[in-house]
């Protein structure tokens, strides 16, 4: 089935299957690794990419459902070489640790203050539940959210 | 990696074409919406179906929560996120909002879609028991026009539900009526994960006693999500701290919860009652 899907701003034309899962598109298809692909269960979030602009787990969304729609991947974060906010604050609060989950968390967040600027902590919390980081660090990754709250 | 066997994709562009696909495909068609139960099933090969009809397109068409007359209006189409923040639907009904915020994570309900829920007819499902405490009435639309079937009598059986083949769930009706409190509690061993049980309430109370008790109850094996012996004890009492005992112990009498990872049977009919009767308390509380 021929697809066209736009991510990051720019539009891709693809002939797939329809058993072909989004990240799989993604990172197959149009080699944005960014996004990672953890337990393919929906359960672990690093493959959370925006669909529309809402995040979604993208191994259980099959590319044919994007056909016609706007993606968006950590790739398309920055701005003309400037990192998005969210992306500074993990940086200087040292959110990213291992980096497995990191673009998901990205996402989120960025979907996060798109929608809330200035979310508490609960709230933080509580938005990226969804998502597993395997470091068990959260801390760093809410302080990192924090972080892109105060510098907006 | 998990990927799903071969089917026929088809986007359906209204509602009459949904009809019309399914027709045209056959029993072994599905509908998705979100897809989140369907979606990792046939990843594992618990479901292989021929076709997916995606119904993501008719999200305007059967979407929206409005008040009709005297019943509360839920699109199939509706996904979680949207209920659970839908002031419409949780001013009047706070049991959406308790149930939603443990129903799977802020990211899968983004997707995932109430009629897709109910559809999937998983014994462990919370808006089943939901809409169950409610008394709703699901509308549901196939070539010869729409019916109606209470949510009672919707649950046919495991992943069995009153929706034929060629039929499509298009709205949930919800009655509404002054004096009615409800509230959702769930026992989860983490966030986002099914629940090990869970119970909802629905309560109208007139002249200090309670003259309607809706109880749903969720994955511990009561038949069609509802607790009817309980609700027939509790209707005419006053609504007190040892009626509510009472109706939890006789839910959980007429269950039927089966061991398995999330815990030993004795421990999930512990639960039914514990959970009826804290569910009741608050949403008496909130009456």
């Amino acid at each position: 089935m021929r697809i066209t899907v736009s991510v990051n701003g720019q539009s891709y034309t693809r002939d797939v299957e329809p058993r072909l899962l989004l990240v799989h598109f993604l990172r197959d298809e149009l080699d944005l690794t960014g996004t990672h692909w953890g337990c393919d269960t929906s359960n672990c979030g690093v493959c959370t990419v925006q669909l529309d602009g809402v995040p979604v787990k993208s191994c259980t969304v099959l590319a044919v459902m994007a056909d016609g729609h706007e993606v968006t991947t950590v790739e398309g974060l920055e701005r003309d070489g400037e990192l998005d906010a969210v992306q500074k604050g993990f940086v200087e609060c040292h959110g990213l640790q291992c980096g497995f989950c990191t673009p998901g968390m990205l996402l989120t967040a960025r979907a996060l203050l798109d929608r809330d600027p200035d979310p508490d902590e609960a709230r933080i919390r509580e938005a990226i539940s969804g998502q597993l980081c395997r470091c068990t660090g959260y801390e760093n990754i809410v302080r990192s959210i924090r972080w892109a709250a105060e510098a907006r | 990696m998990q990927v799903p066997a071969t089917f026929e994709y088809e986007r359906a562009e209204s509602v009459p074409h949904a009809l019309e696909l399914l027709e045209r495909y056959g029993p072994e068609a599905r509908v998705v919406a979100g897809g989140h139960s369907l979606i990792p099933m046939m990843k594992l090969r618990l479901a292989q179906p021929e076709a997916l009809i995606d119904i993501n397109g008719l999200a305007d068409e059967l979407g929206g929560i409005a008040v009709e007359g005297d019943e509360l209006a839920i699109g199939a189409m509706v996904r979680h996120t949207e209920l659970l923040e839908s002031a419409t639907a949780t001013d009047l009904f706070p049991i959406f909002r308790d149930a939603e915020r443990v129903i799977a994570d802020p990211i899968v309900r983004n997707r995932g879609t109430v009629g897709g829920s109910l559809c999937q007819g998983d014994p462990s499902e919370d808006l089943s028991a939901v809409f169950a405490a409610l008394r709703a009435t699901a509308v549901i639309q196939g070539p010869g026009g729409m019916r109606t079937v209470p949510v009672r009598r919707f649950h046919q059986g495991p992943y069995e539900t009153a929706v034929e083949p060629n039929e499509l769930l298009i709205q949930l009706r919800v009655p509404v009526a002054a004096g009615t409190g409800s509230a959702y509690e769930k026992v989860e061993r983490r966030v986002g994960d099914w629940p090990v049980a869970a119970a909802g309430a629905v309560l109208r109370i007139e002249g200090g006693v309670i003259a309607r008790a809706g109880i749903g109850l969720t994955a511990v094996g009561a038949a069609h999500f509802c607790a009817p012996e309980a609700e027939a004890y509790l209707e005419g009492r006053a609504p007190d701290e040892e009626a509510f005992a009472q109706a939890g112990r006789i839910a959980a009498e007429h269950c039927e919860p089966h061991a398995d990872q999330r815990g030993p049977a004795d421990y999930k009919r512990h639960l039914a009652a514990e959970l009826t009767r804290r569910a009741l308390a608050r949403a008496a509380g909130r009456s």
